[in-house]
Formats: C-alpha cells, sequence, structure tokens
C-alpha cells in the first residue's frame, strides 16, 4: 500500500510548527497505524532526518498514551479504537492522511505529535482518591457490600485510560467527559461518598484553571472515546456539582 | 448556587436562562397561532398582554433580563472555549461526531439574537412608543392589523423564515442539553429527548406558517 | 559459604513476619520528615510505596519515563490478583497459597518471602476496596472470584480483563493524595541513568528529563527501583515499548546483584507475529483457556495446506486434529501452567504442524465451547431439541458475554472473527522472574537501594503462577518495604540533607554525559531498532522457549559481537538537550546487550530444567523438564566485574523446611 502522509512537525514548544509531506510505500494491511509510523521513522533516519516524535507506550490499547489526530478525528476514523490498535487496512492504497498532534491549549505540544497532558494529571491531584491510609489494617473487603449495578457502572467509568481524546474530538477542548468519568468512579461508591462534595468542586475548579473549555453537550467526545465512557458522566458530574454548591 | 466562575455553573446558568425563554416561546407562539383562526381572540389576549400590570412590569422585565443574560453568559462561554484551542486543526471533520447545531450554537444564536433586534424594531419599540411615551388612548383593536401589515413585505417575511430555521436549530441541540446540564440523565431522558426533538420542530416551524400565512393568504387592503 | 544473607527471620514460618516486624528499627515520626526517599518506576510496586512512604512522613521524589506514573505498564495487567481471602470457602488459606506459589516456581523460590507474600495478600485487597477499587462483584454486593492455571481454588479478584489498571489507578490515586500533599515530588517524563554510592551507601541519583534533555542530580537517604522487568531483552514481548531494564542494570553496574537473569516467562496465549513490521505482541488473557481447546492438525500436509490457505480449519473434523494438551496432560488438559502450555506449541511446530504463514501458531478453539454452552442454554429455555443453528446462536451469546473484549480485540488485531475460526496463537515473552537479588528486606546487595515488583528476583521462583504478579507488586509496595526501610532508615535520623555537589554526584553525571554523547556523536549507519531487532532474533531463537549448550554458547558470543558493533556503528540523530526518543532508546538497547550476555550465561550454567527455564539436555523421555535439586536449588546471584562475562556467581542455597520437594506434575 503507497500513502501520502501530511505530518505537523514541530521542533518544540516555542517554535512555530507545519504540516510536512513524506511519501511513504510498501504498508502491510496487518501494521498498526504507529507501526507505520515506526517503518517512516526508519526510513527517516536512513535518509539521516530527524524522525518523527509521538507518544506511545503499551500498544495494546490501555495505557493511554497514544494520541494522534488522523484525518481530523481523534485515534483516527474507527470507534472504540486507539491509535495503537488502528490498523492500516482502514486505509486505501492512495490515500493522503494528515496527523496532526491533539489540540488543546491545556495540551501544549512538546514536539511534533507528542503534546503534555500533565494537565489531566492535576485534575486528580486536586480530589481524585478516597483519603485512607494505605498501610496497616483496614476493614474486611466484605464489610461493605456494594450493589452490583453500581459497582459495574463505577468500574466502567474507572475504565477512562486518559488519552485526552474526548477533550481532542471537543469543538470546546472540553475536559468534562474525562473529569466526569473520574468524579463519577468514586461518586458511585460507598467508599469514596464522605468526600463527595470537596471533590466534585477542586476538580472542577482544577479543570477549569487548567484552560479547558466549557461542555455544549455535542457528544463528540463520547463518539471519539475509545473506551465508550458514557455521557452519563457528565450528568452526574453536574448534578454531584449543583449538589456540592448546595451543601458548600 | 455556587458563584458563576466555574464553567458548570455558567452551564446552568445557560440551561435555565435556555429553558425560561423556552417556556415564554411557546406563550408567544400560543397567542401568535390564534391570529391564524381568529383575529379577535388574536386581539383580546394581545390586548391582555399590553396592559395587564404584572405582565407589563414584572414578566416583561424578568423576560429581557433572561434574553440578556442568556446572550452574555453565551459569549463569556463562546470566549473561554476559543481560548481553550488558540491552534486550530488543519483537518476537523466535526460532522463524525457531533451535529452542526450543537457545534454552533453561537451561530445560530446570533443569528436570532439580529432577529430580536428587528423584532423590537417592529413590534416592541413601536408599542412602548405608542403606549408610554406618545401615550395614545388604548385600542383592543388595532394588533391583528399591525401583525398582519408587517408581513407584507417578501424580505421581513424571509428574514423572519429564516430565522426561525436557525431557531429550529438552537432549539434541536439547546433545549435537550438543557437536561444534560442540570444532570437529569435517567430512565425518562430518552422520552424527554423525543419531546424537545418535536417541539424544536414544531414551534419554530408553527411560526414559519403564521407568517407565510399572513404573507400569502391574508393581505388586507390599508 | 555464601556471602549472600538472606535475612530471613527466625522462627516458625507463620510468624516470621510478625516477629520481624516487632524487632525491627522504626523512624519516629517527626523524624521521617527529615529523611528522603527516591522511587524510580510508579506502576504497582513503585506507586504503592511512593504513595505509603509519602503517608508514613517520608519525602518521596518518584521518577518514571512515563507521561504520567498511571501510564506504567502494570496497567495492562488483565486477569486478577490473587489472595487467600478462601470468600468461596473452598479450603484456601496462606498456606495453600504459599504452597502453590512455591509449587508452581518449581522450587526455586524462598520460602519465607513467599508465605510472607500470601500473608498479606488478603489486607490488599481489604485496602484497595478502601481506596474504591471497582473489583467484580455478585448481585448480593460482596466481591466475586474467579479460578486460574495452576491451582485447585478460587481465589482471583478481577475487575474484568482490566484488573492491573484497576489497581494501577488506585496506586496512582493513592500518590495523586500524597502529591496534593507536598508529600510527593512527581518527575515524570524523567529517566533515571545512574546511581550515586557515597561512602558504599545508595545516596541518589543521575535522572535525565525526557523534554528538555537536561541531566539532573536528586539525593536521597535511600533508593527503591521499582522499574520493572527485562522482557524486552528479546526485542519482541508483551511489555510496553518504554519497559527497560536500565534501572537495574545500573545498579547491578554499581554493585547489586543480578539473580536467576534467565527465568522467563513465555506467555502460551499471545497474539502471533505477523511479519517484520511487528513492533510487539498481545496478550489474550489466560482465561481464555478455560474454554478454549488448543489444537494443530494430525496430519503434516493438513498443517501445510492450511499454511498455504487451501484448506480451513474448520474442514478438519475432529479426529483429524490433534489436541495435544489434552493428549499429553489428561488431568490439567488446557489448564497446564504457563511454560508447560508455551514448550508444547513450540514443540508441535517445530515439528512442522504449524497453522499461519510463518508456522509459528496453534489453533484455541471455541467451537466445542459453544455447542456445549448452546445446549445448556436450551435446555434452561425450555428447549430440548434445538436445531444447530439454535445452539450455535446460544452458545455464542454465552461466549460473548465472557470474552465479548477479548474476542473484539483479536478480531481487530487480526481481521479474522473468532466465533466463526478458531483464534491462532503462539506463546511471547511476558514476565521475568529474575531480577535484582533481595535479602528478605528487599533491600540488593547496595545499602539503602531496595528493589521491588517485577525488577526484584524473589517470590515466583523459575516460574510465576497467573495473579500473582499484581499480588508481589502491591505486597511490597504497600505492606513490606514501608516497614522494612524504616530498619534502615533508622541510622540516618541525622544525617540530615544530602548535597548533590558532593564528588560522587559530579563523577556519576559525567559518565552519564559522556556515554550520552558517545551515542549522539557516534555517527553509524545502523537505527537502534535495528540492532535492537537482532538482539531479540538471538535471544528467541537460542535463549528462548528451549535452550541447550551449544546455543546459548553461539549466543554469547554473538551477543558480544553485536554490542561491539552497536557502539561502532549505531546512528542516533537529534542532540541531547531536546525531547529524543531514540536516544532513549539507544540507552536502553545498550543495557540490553551487556543483560543478554548475563542472561545466556546464566541460562548456560543452570545445567537443569526447571520452570521456565526449559534446559534440552536436561528432559525426561516424555519430554519433560527435569530438575536437579541436589546441583541446583540455589539462587545464582550474579556479581558484576567489568564484563557480562567476567561477572561472579554467588549461590544462595534454598531450602524448604515447610513444603516437600517433589517433582512437578500436572499429567
Amino acid at each position: 500500500m503507497k500513502l501520502t502522509l501530511k505530518i505537523w512537525r514541530q521542533k518544540n514548544a516555542d517554535t512555530k510548527g507545519s504540516l510536512q509531506t513524506y511519501p511513504i510505500d510498501g504498508i502491510d494491511g496487518d501494521m498498526s497505524f504507529l507501526e507505520m509510523l515506526d517503518v517512516l521513522n526508519e526510513e527517516l533516519i536512513e535518509k539521516g532526518e530527524e524522525p518523527v516524535v509521538f507518544d506511545h507506550d503499551c500498544r495494546e490499547g490501555i495505557c493511554g498514551s497514544c494520541s494522534l489526530q488522523i484525518d481530523g478525528r481523534p485515534h483516527g476514523p474507527e470507534r472504540h479504537t486507539t491509535t495503537c490498535q488502528l490498523h492500516m487496512r482502514h486505509f486505501n492504497d492512495g490515500d493522503t492522511v494528515i496527523v496532526e498532534p491533539f489540540r488543546a491549549t491545556a495540551f501544549p505540544v512538546i514536539k511534533d505529535l507528542m503534546v503534555d497532558r500533565s494537565s489531566f494529571d492535576r485534575i486528580q491531584q486536586a480530589g481524585g482518591y478516597v483519603s485512607v491510609n494505605t498501610s496497616g489494617n483496614t476493614i474486611d473487603a466484605n464489610a461493605t457490600p456494594v450493589e452490583k449495578d453500581n459497582a459495574d457502572e463505577a468500574f466502567n467509568s474507572a475504565t477512562c485510560i486518559g488519552c485526552g481524546a474526548c477533550v481532542a474530538a471537543c469543538v470546546n477542548a472540553s475536559a468534562m467527559l474525562f473529569t466526569s468519568a473520574k468524579v463519577s468512579q468514586f461518586a458511585l461508591l460507598p467508599q469514596g461518598e464522605v468526600e463527595a462534595t470537596r471533590r466534585v468542586l477542586n476538580m472542577v475548579e482544577q479543570m477549569d484553571k487548567e484552560g479547558f473549555g466549557a461542555c455544549s453537550n455535542t457528544g463528540a467526545c463520547f463518539i471519539e472515546c475509545p473506551k465508550d465512557i458514557s455521557l452519563e458522566n457528565i450528568a452526574r458530574i453536574n448534578r454531584e456539582y449543583l449538589k456540592a454548591s448546595a451543601e458548600g | 448556587m455556587g458563584k458563576l466562575s466555574a464553567s458548570i455553573a455558567k452551564k446552568v446558568a445557560m440551561a435555565l436562562s435556555g429553558l425560561f425563554l423556552v417556556l415564554f416561546l411557546a406563550q408567544h407562539f400560543t397567542i401568535n397561532f390564534t391570529s391564524v383562526f381568529s383575529e379577535e381572540t388574536f386581539n383580546s389576549w394581545s390586548h391582555f398582554m399590553g396592559h395587564n400590570y404584572i405582565v407589563q412590569f414584572i414578566f416583561q422585565p424578568i423576560l429581557i433580563f433572561g434574553v440578556v443574560f442568556h446572550f452574555v453568559m453565551g459569549i463569556v462561554l463562546e470566549l473561554k472555549n476559543n481560548k481553550a484551542r488558540k491552534i486550530s486543526y488543519k483537518s476537523y471533520k466535526g460532522n463524525s461526531n457531533s451535529t452542526w447545531a450543537s457545534r454552533n450554537m453561537i451561530i445560530s444564536g446570533a443569528v436570532i439574537l439580529a432577529f430580536l433586534g428587528l423584532h423590537f424594531y417592529d413590534f416592541w419599540v413601536p408599542e412602548i412608543v405608542h403606549k408610554y411615551v406618545e401615550s395614545n388612548p388604548e385600542d383592543a383593536f388595532r394588533y391583528y392589523t399591525e401583525l398582519v401589515q408587517k408581513f407584507e413585505s417578501p424580505v421581513r417575511t424571509g428574514i423572519y423564515v429564516l430565522a426561525f430555521v436557525l431557531l429550529m436549530f438552537h432549539l434541536w441541540h439547546g433545549f435537550a442539553s438543557s437536561f444534560q446540564t442540570m444532570g437529569w440523565n435517567n430512565k425518562y431522558s430518552k422520552a424527554v429527548k423525543g419531546f424537545t426533538k418535536l417541539y424544536a420542530i414544531i414551534i419554530p416551524l408553527g411560526f414559519i406558517v403564521i407568517a407565510l400565512y399572513h404573507h400569502f393568504f391574508n393581505q388586507i387592503p390599508h | 559459604m555464601s556471602i549472600l544473607d538472606s535475612k530471613i527471620p527466625e522462627g516458625p514460618l507463620a510468624e516470621k513476619w510478625t516477629n520481624h516486624k516487632n524487632n525491627i528499627n522504626l523512624v519516629n515520626p517527626a523524624n521521617k520528615r527529615n529523611i528522603d526517599v527516591i522511587v524510580v518506576g510508579t506502576g504497582l510496586a513503585g506507586g504503592s510505596a511512593a504513595a505509603t512512604l509519602a503517608e508514613l512522613g517520608y519525602n518521596v521524589k518518584t521518577f518514571c519515563y512515563q507521561d504520567s506514573p498511571r501510564r506504567a505498564h502494570s496497567i495492562a495487567a488483565q486477569g486478577g490478583i490473587n489472595a487467600s481471602k478462601n470468600y468461596q470457602g473452598d479450603g484456601d488459606s496462606d498456606y495453600r497459597l504459599f504452597y502453590d506459589t512455591v509449587k508452581g516456581g518449581d522450587y526455586r523460590s524462598r520460602e519465607g518471602n513467599v508465605y510472607r507474600l500470601a500473608e498479606v495478600s488478603a489486607n490488599i485487597i481489604d485496602q484497595c476496596v478502601a481506596q474504591g477499587v471497582p473489583f467484580a462483584r455478585e448481585y448480593g454486593g460482596l466481591l466475586d472470584n474467579r479460578s486460574f492455571g495452576g491451582v485447585l481454588v478460587s481465589r482471583t479478584f478481577y475487575a474484568k480483563g482490566q484488573t492491573g489498571q484497576q489497581l494501577l489507578l488506585g496506586a496512582y490515586a493513592a500518590m495523586n493524595r500524597q502529591i496534593n500533599r507536598g508529600k510527593i515530588e512527581a518527575f515524570n517524563r524523567h529517566e533515571m541513568l545512574d546511581l550515586v554510592l557515597i561512602d558504599g551507601k545508595a545516596r541518589g541519583i543521575i535522572a535525565r528529563d525526557l523534554v528538555t534533555g537536561e541531566l539532573e542530580r536528586h539525593s536521597a537517604h535511600a533508593v527503591v527501583i521499582a522499574s520493572g522487568g527485562y522482557g524486552n531483552v528479546f526485542f519482541l514481548s508483551t511489555n510496553a515499548m518504554g519497559s527497560n531494564v536500565t534501572a537495574s542494570w545500573k545498579i547491578h553496574k554499581k554493585g547489586a546483584y543480578f539473580a536467576n537473569p534467565c527465568y522467563t516467562q513465555i506467555h502460551p496465549t499471545c497474539i502471533p507475529v505477523s511479519g517484520d513490521h511487528q513492533s510487539k505482541l498481545t496478550l489474550m488473557s489466560e482465561s481464555l483457556r478455560n474454554d478454549g481447546r488448543i489444537w494443530v492438525p494430525k496430519k503434516k500436509e493438513d498443517a501445510e495446506a492450511i499454511r498455504q490457505g487451501k484448506l480451513k480449519p474448520t474442514e478438519l473434523s475432529e479426529d483429524e486434529r490433534d489436541y495435544y494438551l489434552e493428549r499429553r496432560y489428561p488431568s490439567f488438559g488446557n489448564l497446564v501452567p504457563r511454560d508447560v502450555a508455551s514448550r508444547a506449541a513450540k514443540e508441535r511446530c517445530d515439528a512442522g504442524f504449524g497453522v499461519n504463514k510463518t508456522g509459528e501458531a496453534v489453533f484455541l478453539d471455541f467451537a466445542s465451547a459453544i455447542k456445549r454452552y448452546g445446549k445448556e442454554q436450551a435446555v434452561m429455555h425450555g428447549n430440548h431439541n434445538p436445531s444447530e443453528e439454535e445452539v450455535t446462536k446460544l452458545g455464542k451469546e454465552v461466549v460473548a458475554n465472557k470474552y465479548g473484549n477479548l474476542f473484539e480485540m483479536y478480531e481487530k488485531i487480526v481481521d479474522a472473527n473468532p466465533y466463526e475460526t478458531p483464534m491462532m496463537i503462539y506463546p511471547a515473552v511476558h514476565y521475568t522472574m529474575g531480577g535484582i537479588w533481595v535479602d528478605y528486606n528487599l533491600q540488593s546487595t547496595i545499602p539503602g537501594c531496595y528493589v521491588t515488583g517485577e525488577a526484584n528476583f524473589s517470590d515466583h521462583g523459575a516460574n510465576r503462577l497467573g495473579a500473582s504478579a499484581l499480588m508481589q507488586g502491591l505486597a511490597d509496595g504497600y505492606f513490606i518495604l514501608p516497614y522494612t526501610i524504616g530498619d534502615y532508615l533508622a541510622d540516618d535520623i541525622r544525617t540530615g540533607k544530602i548535597a548533590t555537589d558532593q564528588p560522587e554526584f559530579e563523577e556519576a553525571e559525567k559518565n552519564v554525559r559522556e556515554r550520552l554523547e558517545k551515542l549522539i556523536n557516534n555517527k553509524g549507519s545502523k537505527s537502534v531498532d535495528d540492532i535492537h531487532k537482532r538482539l531479540g532474533k538471538i535471544m528467541w531463537n537460542k535463549c528462548g522457549m528451549s535452550r541447550n549448550a551449544k546455543g546459548l554458547k553461539e549466543a554469547i558470543t554473538e551477543i558480544r559481537e553485536l554490542r561491539e558493533q552497536f557502539w561502532n556503528e549505531v546512528k542516533v540523530p537529534g542532540s541531547m538537550d531536546e525531547m529524543n526518543p531514540e536516544l532513549e532508546k539507544a540507552g536502553r538497547v545498550a543495557d540490553f546487550l551487556e543483560l543478554g550476555e548475563l542472561f545466556a550465561k546464566d541460562a548456560l550454567h543452570r545445567e537443569e530444567s526447571c520452570g521456565g527455564h526449559f534446559r534440552e539436555e536436561y528432559q525426561t523421555d516424555e519430554g519433560e523438564a527435569m530438575r536437579d535439586d541436589e546441583n541446583f536449588m540455589y539462587v545464582a546471584a550474579w556479581e558484576y566485574n567489568g564484563e557480562p562475562s567476567e561477572a561472579v556467581l554467588h549461590k544462595e542455597q534454598l531450602e524448604y523446611d515447610y513444603i516437600e520437594v517433589k517433582t512437578r506434575s500436572y499429567k
């Protein structure tokens, strides 16, 4: 398979970037999108040029490192798929593919396609935990039964991999799906209830401080989310926020 | 409720003011619609609205505040959202994951606002001048004629139709969205969503029908 | 005879840990404020240790090469975590978990450590639930369990196929709490490139900020290495692309002994290699073996025809198929431990029965499970005479419920529907039981340098059982290290802050800088990946699932030559002072090229077959592994001495007082 790649190249955070064109040949349908970029990088190194920098690690769709806006969509055209799990068989011979970094003011570019998503970490540091000591003894795990539905729902929210596709897809670069998933996970469990008020207020405050946009319920985040995190989380965080504001 | 500085608070304020305007729209539509079948009813209802003290001095200011608030908050959020992505994508396939209406509330909103300006110029300003500046005597039968005269112009009728098409888009997304923003997402949500979509089409379409009806079928001599 | 002191406490097995905790030194809470600890790696072992140490009051600095601690590769663990809770009432106990682990490890692990692991395992579950980890539950609201390979009880706690993710997010959340309190300072996108020793004690590290390229000095009173395993020495493995041995190797070169490097776990159910472009391998959960049947064609011609695409697997009748695990191991069947299943697959493929285009794959077939479940369901629905279509439809629904996400993942990668045609699988490198030698306190042979999780060698012997890695990582981090490190740090309460302008720091930084400069300025012609792939081929072919003296000797020579070639011909583009992933990779591959040789040397010296280490010369007539307890019941700990080939062997004899040493049999 032969492709024309248009890839965003940017030396570092302080310089301006632009799209560069790279023709590439010999692409096999069984390759993942990142393996295709590996092939390109090997060619660039051979030619004495600098390889394209992008984030990736586990390459099995769970670590959330990989990103990339491929042809105008985060993680490319397939639903419920991270870039590392996107295979080249979904492209056609002769296609032109545009590859850009995830764009958001809160995700500044580090180099080429690599962005800084530490804003997500700071949102979680603001309250995404249960304040329980991790050493020593606690009560028996089965002392507090949790309704299966709530446990499953909490699990579903907790499967967010923090890749940032929701922000990248959103017309407002809003981080509400991410933040709401993190708030929901605890809101649904008895262990998380005690600190619910403080948690939601602090996490939303941090989210705003990081410069993400406001949610306007376009639903793009949910469509592009590789892990199918539901929009109900956003309703839940709104609810939790209103409740917390009324109390506090 | 907490400070309006948080994005969620702003969104909730947007949703509440929007819902209020949706209610107002239903009331406005009901009165206008009477003009299609009964000149008399239309005149008497309009007269009531125009001269009832509660409507005039309590509801009307609240409505004006609601409109201005919805509009100002919309601009504030839009500015915040624009700042959240300073460098835009070279390639952005928004249609593959969301509707045009949902992504362009500011555009549909701005057109509706411009139309509101025209609407004020057409009806509200003359009405205020008529009543409070010139202090004309009460005339309970003038409303219907005034209405029909306005729809004589094809340009004005065209603008009117266009504005309501955009209102359709605005409501299509906004009405349902307000429930989500207020945290209301449960087993009834599907039914409510269906209702909001129906509402988003029927009400603006009704306004358009009224306008076209008066424009094409109801030209009274001057 | 040995200079290695494992410091196993005295007393009966079940009381060792309690006695030890009661007798070790503690650090007063007020003094903890004056003590700094560095933790390298933020997976389950590192993240949990960092959180707990910070909570106790120490000042913690964490380092990880990822952009966030939450992305460490623990996140990819699928199946579950063992704990001897005995919630199912099926006779589980600390002793039974201990027994299973020691037996599963082929009697090459330390009794005291393993018993302690079993002892704290229940506490891990309590702890994680308290933190809000959403484990799977039953309708009654209580925790659910599943069973795993190689054991006879149901003790595995899980969160669908994402247990590692949920546990890591739990540890990360605990870290976040401490970051918010200012007790942890997290250095993400940072890589540790050397350990700094002052007066023989670990006193700090040299780290590179991967974004700016700057070299930084960080001092501490103790350094904890929790940087995971070294499976990527094989290039292709189920490890993350960035997983590396660098932190472990650096401390090895500074004096920490490296134990049992040849013990590698090859996981039997991975998606086969599809071509030369392949960058990593993907694991399919072991749970698939509960219902999938593994087979290859009986006749070579059929295998050949399948390879060429002329014959479909579904066209072969039952008697034309060889369910080789059921044939060889009638009692455990498809659920034999990982090492056994992997070797059997390799044996069939080597004999010419492989079923994909490369000849390196076997079938994992769900057709009979679909039929069995379908019939059950039909009867449950009151249909006692269902048609074949009805059975298939109902059966597929059951299978989809159990393994839906795995089937989807398989289809995404391979582009074949496993409901219709059998899956193809092949073993792949998955976990390394070997690692830095540590004593009972998890301290390496360098005072003040502790090693936890997969990076140490301690608990799994020569083979690890499923769902035990998560247990070990969290046991080390939450419950063991935070106590044992206090024993050492108690002497440091008056030391005060350690200055980073000391000559030792200067020297270490200079060495790191020179090495990086050498890589950047080399201007060779071979890319890092090119050399890494070649190293991987040598390792896989000669130090892989089965090994022999001749191959291992060749491997040692070839790796040495490749290392020379690397330093002469490697090409690293870009500069040192910027984000440069090629430079990062080059440094890691340079270390793998040294470790690989030690690996082969260790495998060559161990003239027996045990667990994941299978020497062709040492097998029974039926092809089963043959241990030599008389001569090799010891931990081989290697001391660095200039070159991997010069490494000095130290033996820690293993003693089994509470368990009878037997031949492992799953027949």
